[in-house]
Formats: structure tokens, C-alpha cells, sequence
């Protein structure tokens, strides 16, 4: 990843002339503008970024920024992601997926990405319930929350995408909170720069279909240690903690993915050498 | 009881009257209603030993009926577009293994692009899968069909899907006879599984089989599909019996008599077509329509009874073969297979993606039939100019860019000049 700092575009420039037609007061405005701004701070022109997504609210997006975009189908964005990203090694890859889209019809995925520890960086905007479809639970909906699809709530643990990231191989794990935009833009920083598959999961509230998650930014605090970089410690305090601590909670050392045809090339370039001397 | 009720409503109200045992559902627009009413019903009490499962995909949804299909219980899910697809290996196994789940589809387009809208492409395109299929015309047929499905599917052990086109019949509220649940009791019979745990007689479902026995699985599949051209007209006939009503059946005519034109037509659109007759019979045009409501068996004997006479049939899909043009139409090329005097069949591809099939269209339409017959197939209301663009931009500039969005910015623009350039 090229960190270098280069003043090239502003945060508005990332942005596309879409005007983005999710409900006022949703969560994800925020993380466009948390995007915009890490993009002009990382100084990647826009070109050299990807946007990929699923379906879903969230999953719009894409084409919200002036970055390239793919809008694939439902949750499976990381696949696509994958192939764009061994195919243009050069772009840097951000794939945006919501909690639906991410952790139930492509949650295998998920654990596939994180194992296969390929460098792009997945943000998850998670509201706990599919705002597309209005209303029905995901798997990070609490167990009592009722909804038509599920009569008296789904009953069912919640599944925990932090746990389950580490426990699958993911190099770099942080909470984050839409509603800090400047926070959330740094981490996204981070996990870009940070080698390897990087996960973010956002907390980004649905307005329109959880009115009560409106209460979320009283309710979140930073996270009270640093980043760890042993996968057993982050999940044990992860899987104690309240749920709303923001921050960056784990920093791996795993070798990412390597291109089997950058190893190839590399390998031949080194054996012509050979023979010019 | 009469109701003034949204589709998805009476259709949910309708399969709980058929006393479901498992319900697996994920949500999909423009299905989600259905399946939301009836968890509606489960919390309320009002649909009772039942099982509601929400589950994380269509692939599970299909796969979870499967697994209560096979424990001999009454398994029904619903899906629509790209929601059918994900489960496309759910829907062949469920076919192959002879379980007879109910599953409605909200018939909606398939992307790329993406698109909400109704279409038939979804449910044609596992056409082949071995499910008997159903098309409604109302949402008064869209409840009596599922009473219907049930019925069939476990007589056959075969599974059943009911097509009803999304939002035209999921989301109207119209007036529709929800049936009383003793008669739904006396027309649907406990469901008597083929296949039972048998603790006598413990068996392993999914067998291994070889070229030995494979075509003759397959066969057995297909001729049960034979068997069931009789039993949806005995079923629909009993129906009629029982609730006074002429609902289902393989298909209906409709002023056929005389006719020199005829169209052949699936699901709501039917209605629009019977006004255009209305009115071009006014005009002295001789033009009658058939309605097919089985697609799955395809019901060649009684078509080709019905459209031999006119000169020319006109069939009007919501579908496209692409690469080969109208699906529907090739099925009724086959009906007139080898049939002396058979009429010219003119393929028409309409209402894609939601596009809506008006009456002034439909009246060009049948009439060009008569003065001007066509050839291959002919889409409706096609957008020639921006389609000209198109291709003379495509062989201009390789680097062409994607289609959709192409055609999206020229269309917002109107701009005379390609999107790119
Ligand atoms: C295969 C398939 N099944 C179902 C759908 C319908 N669908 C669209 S978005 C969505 C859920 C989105 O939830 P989430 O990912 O949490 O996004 P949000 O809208 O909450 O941001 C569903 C079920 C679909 N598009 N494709
Ligand atoms: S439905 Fe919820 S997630 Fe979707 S745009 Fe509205 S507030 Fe945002
Ligand atoms: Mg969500």
C-alpha cells in the first residue's frame, strides 16, 4: 500500500454527482463521508480504488463515490472482490457490505476472505436488521427483537463478526461508529494500510426500521486498551466487552495472499537477470 | 369470506388454510408480504402447529423444506428473481427426490441489471427442474392455487411452485373470497407422505445412481408430470365443485370461437388482453385469447385442441430466451407440431422488467398480426432509437463501456452523442 501522503484530491472529490437515496439521518451518510475522507487522506486518486458491494441499503454505496464500483449481487461481494483484486494488484479494494449481505447469505464468504487474507479492506455497515427488505432480522439482531419474519423475536444467539474474524484469519479487526465520521475515517486509514484482509465492522444505524439504535451514540466509548496482536486476548476481551467499544481491537502479523502469478513473474525476472549477467 | 386485501395478504391467508407445518422464508421483494403475513399469523395464534423459521438464505429456506419435506411434514416457502436462483440446486433436488414442497414466486426480473420489477424470467428459468407449475391470473386465483398446489403436489409426491406476478397481483389490494377453513378441509386432505421415517425400516434418501438407473429416475419424473395433466383438470373440476369457482385448471379460453386471431398469454397480463379483445371485437375483429395456467406439464394435447382453426396465434411472454427468443412461443410451436393446417405462431416479448403492456400497444399489436404476420420474435414497445445508438456507439468504440449504464445515461440525457465519448 502506498502510504505516502499526497494532498491530491479533497474528501469531496471521491464523491460522486449521485445523490444517494438513503433516508434521512441514516447511518451510512456517515460512512461515505468516513470514506471520502480516508481517501483523501491515504491521497489515492480515485481511480486507484475499487468500492465493490453486494445488495442492500448499504450496499449502494458504490456508486456514491467517484472511485470505480461494483455493485454485485447479494452477498457476494467478497468473492468478486477476491478475482478484481488478483487480477489489478495495484487497486486498492474496499468492499462495503451490510450485515445481512455480509454475515447470513454470504457469510460463508466472509470466513473464506478472512482465511484467504487477500490485502483489501472489509467494511461492514451493521444495523442489526435488513433496512432494503424493511425489517427483518439479520444475524446481529438480538434475540427478542420482533419482526413479522420472525414472531416473537428469532430466539437465536447473535452471531459475533469480530469473533468469528479472528477465529477465521483476518489481519485486522476495529469496531467503529458512523456517527464519528473522523474516527471512523482514521481507522478506515489504518485498516487500508494495514497488510492483509482488514475488517471493520460499523455501527450504523437503520433510523427508519430501529429507531431505538438512534440511542447507539451514547452509548459508545472508545476502546479502553490498545490493539492487541494476539488473536486469543482480542477475542476474549471482544467477546466480554459491551458491544460498543470503537477502536482498533486487533492488528495481526499473518503474510497476506500472494499472487501466484506475481510470484511467477517475479521468478522468471529474476532467472532472466541471471542470464544478462 | 370476501375481503378487500393486499395479494400477499389473501395468499398467505390462503396457504395457512392449507395447515403448513414448516414455513421457511427469506426475505425478497416482492414475495416478502406473503411470508410476513404469515408470520403474522403464527404470533397471533391464528396459524397454528406450525413451524416458522427464518432462515439466512433461499439456498437454506428450499434446503430447510426439503428436510421437513423428507420428515413428512407439510413444507412451504416462497421466493422470487435472484432468490429463486440462489436455491437453483435446492429446486432440482427437491424435484429429483420427489418432495412435495409448495413454493410460491413472486415473478420478478433477473440481473444484471438489477431490477425489482415482474417478469417471468425467474420462474422460467427452472422451468426444467421438474416442478409442476402455475400461473394465476388474479389474486383470487393466486389463494385458490396454492389449495390447489397443496393437493396436487403430495397426490404426485412432486414439488410445486404458484407464479404470481409481482406487485401487479403481490401488492394489489383487490376483492378477493378467502375460503372458510372447514371447506379447505374437505377439499385438502391430511397430507399422507410416500416417504415416511419408518423406525422399521430405516432408510438413507439421496442415493448414488449410476447410468444403470438414471434415465429411468428422470422418466418416472417425467411421465408423474404426464399424470398430472389429467389430475390439475380433475382437481380444478373438484374446486369448482367445492367453492363455486373456475379457478386453475390446465388453461381457459376466452371467445375463441369464431376467432381468426389467437393469443396465448400466462399470469395477470390476461386481463389486459381480454379488454383489447373487448375492444377490437367492437371493431368487428375476430380475436379470442387462450389462458395457459400450466406451464409445468406443459399442456400440449389441450392446447393444440384449442388452436387449431385460426390463422394466426400470437403468444405473448414475459420472458426471453436470449439467443433464441420467446419460450412460450417455442412451447406452442410444439403443440402445433406436425398438425395439419396448424396456424403462423408470432412470438411477442412484452413487459419486461416491469415495463407496463398497455392496451393502445396491445391493440397494434393484434392487428399487425392480421395485416402485417412477422417472423422470430418481436418485442413490444421496443426503444429503437436509443437501441440504434447503442450499436452504432458498440462498433464504433471498442472500449464501449457497460450496457445498462450506457443506455441509462442516454436515456437521461437524451443526448445525441454516446455516454463515453
Ligand atoms: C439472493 C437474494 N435474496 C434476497 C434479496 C433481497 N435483499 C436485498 S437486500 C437484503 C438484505 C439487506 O440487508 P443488509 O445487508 O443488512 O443491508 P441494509 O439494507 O440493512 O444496509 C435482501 C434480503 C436479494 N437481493 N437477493
Ligand atoms: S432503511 Fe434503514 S438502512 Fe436503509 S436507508 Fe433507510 S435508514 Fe438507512
Ligand atoms: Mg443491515
Amino acid at each position: 500500500m502506498t502510504a505516502e501522503v499526497r494532498p491530491l484530491c479533497k474528501p469531496a472529490e471521491y464523491k460522486s454527482d449521485i445523490k444517494p437515496v438513503w433516508c434521512p439521518g441514516c447511518g451510512d451518510y456517515h460512512v461515505l463521508m468516513s470514506f471520502t475522507r480516508a481517501f483523501a487522506e491515504l491521497g489515492l486518486p480515485p481511480e486507484q480504488i475499487a468500492v465493490i458491494s453486494g445488495i442492500g441499503c448499504s450496499s449502494r454505496i458504490p456508486a456514491y463515490t467517484s472511485c470505480y464500483g461494483f455493485h454485485g449481487v447479494h452477498g457476494r461481494s467478497l468473492a468478486l472482490a477476491a478475482g478484481l483484486k488478483v487480477a489489478r494488484s495495484d487497486l486498492t479494494v474496499v468492499v462495503a457490505s451490510g450485515d445481512g449481505d455480509g454475515y447470513s447469505i454470504g457469510g460463508n464468504h466472509f470466513i473464506h476472505a478472512c482465511r484467504r487474507n487477500i490485502d483489501m479492506t472489509y467494511v461492514v455497515m451493521d444495523n442489526h436488521i435488513y433496512g432494503m427488505t424493511k425489517g427483518q432480522p439479520s444475524p446481529t439482531t438480538e434475540p427478542e427483537f420482533d419482526t413479522a419474519l420472525s414472531p416473537g423475536g428469532t430466539g437465536l444467539r447473535p452471531f459475533h463478526p469480530l469473533v468469528i474474524a479472528l477465529a477465521s484469519g483476518a489481519n485486522f479487526v476495529a469496531r467503529a461508529f458512523s456517527g464519528n465520521p473522523n474516527e471512523t475515517a482514521s481507522i478506515i486509514v489504518e485498516a487500508i494500510r494495514h497488510p492483509g484482509f482488514s475488517f471493520i465492522e460499523i455501527l450504523s444505524p437503520c433510523v427508519t426500521f430501529r429507531p431505538d439504535e438512534k440511542a447507539w451514540k451514547d452509548l459508545v466509548h472508545p476502546a479502553p486498551v490498545e490493539a492487541t496482536n494476539d488473536p486469543g486476548k482480542a477475542s476474549r476481551r471482544i467477546m466480554t466487552d459491551d458491544g460498543f467499544n470503537i477502536g482498533i481491537l486487533y492488528r495481526g502479523d499473518r503474510r497476506p495472499y500472494q499472487l501466484h502469478m506475481g510470484q511467477a513473474s517475479a521468478e522468471l525476472a529474476e532467472l532472466e537477470r541471471e542470464f544478462e549477467t | 369470506m370476501l375481503k378487500q386485501i393486499e395479494g400477499s395478504h389473501a395468499m398467505a391467508e390462503g396457504i395457512a388454510l392449507c395447515r403448513p407445518e414448516v414455513i421457511c422464508a427469506y426475505p425478497i421483494t416482492p414475495q416478502t408480504h406473503i411470508v410476513e403475513r404469515l408470520g403474522e399469523m403464527v404470533r397471533t395464534g391464528e396459524l397454528k402447529n406450525c413451524e416458522f423459521i427464518n432462515v439466512e438464505s433461499e439456498f437454506t429456506a428450499l434446503s430447510v423444506a426439503i428436510g421437513a419435506s423428507a420428515a413428512g411434514a407439510r413444507a412451504y416457502t416462497a421466493t422470487a428473481s435472484q432468490g429463486l436462483l440462489f436455491m437453483a440446486e435446492a429446486v432440482y433436488n427437491a424435484a429429483g427426490l420427489g418432495l412435495p414442497v409448495v413454493m410460491t414466486i413472486g415473478n420478478r426480473a433477473i440481473g444484471a441489471p438489477i431490477n425489482i420489477w415482474n417478469d417471468h424470467s425467474d420462474a422460467m428459468s427452472m422451468s426444467d427442474a421438474g416442478w409442476m407449475q402455475l400461473f394465476a391470473e388474479t389474486n383470487q386465483e393466486a389463494v385458490d392455487l396454492h389449495i390447489q398446489a397443496f393437493r396436487l403436489a403430495e397426490e404426485l409426491s412432486m414439488p410445486t411452485m404458484v407464479c404470481v406476478d409481482g406487485f401487479i397481483l403481490t401488492h394489489a389490494v383487490e376483492r378477493v373470497d378467502v375460503p372458510e377453513q372447514a371447506e379447505v378441509d374437505d377439499y385438502l386432505p391430511a397430507y399422507e407422505p410416500v416417504q415416511v421415517l419408518d423406525p422399521n425400516d430405516p432408510i438413507s434418501i439421496g442415493a448414488m445412481v449410476g447410468p444403470d438407473a438414471f434415465t429411468e429416475v428422470r422418466f418416472l419424473q417425467h411421465y408423474k408430470q404426464t399424470l398430472a395433466l389429467r389430475l390439475i383438470s380433475e382437481f380444478a373440476g373438484e374446486f369448482k365443485k367445492q367453492f363455486g369457482r373456475d379457478s386453475g385448471g390446465l388453461l381457459r379460453t376466452y371467445k375463441i370461437d369464431d376467432a381468426e386471431v389467437l393469443v396465448v398469454a400466462m399470469g395477470s397480463v390476461n386481463g389486459t388482453i381480454k379488454d383489447t379483445i373487448d375492444e377490437m371485437r367492437a371493431d368487428g375483429i375476430r380475436i379470442g385469447l387462450v389462458t395457459l395456467v400450466a406451464f409445468r406439464p406443459f399442456p400440449v394435447e389441450a392446447l393444440r385442441k384449442v388452436l387449431v382453426g385460426p390463422k394466426h396465434v400470437v403468444v405473448i411472454e414475459k420472458s426471453l430466451a436470449v439467443g433464441m427468443g420467446g419460450q412460450l412461443a417455442l412451447h406452442v410451436d410444439l403443440a402445433l407440431r406436425n398438425v395439419a393446417g396448424a396456424p403462423q405462431v408470432h412470438s411477442v416479448v412484452a413487459g419486461l422488467g416491469g415495463r407496463p403492456i398497455t392496451r393502445p400497444s396491445l391493440h397494434r399489436l393484434f392487428r399487425r398480426a392480421l395485416v402485417q404476420p412477422w417472423e422470430g420474435t418481436h418485442f413490444l414497445d421496443l426503444n429503437e432509437e436509443v437501441i440504434a445508438k447503442e450499436l452504432h456507439y458498440v462498433r464504433k468504440v471498442r472500449r464501449s463501456g457497460p450496457t445498462a449504464e450506457n443506455l441509462l445515461r442516454r436515456l437521461r440525457t437524451g443526448a445525441q452523442k454516446p455516454a463515453a465519448d
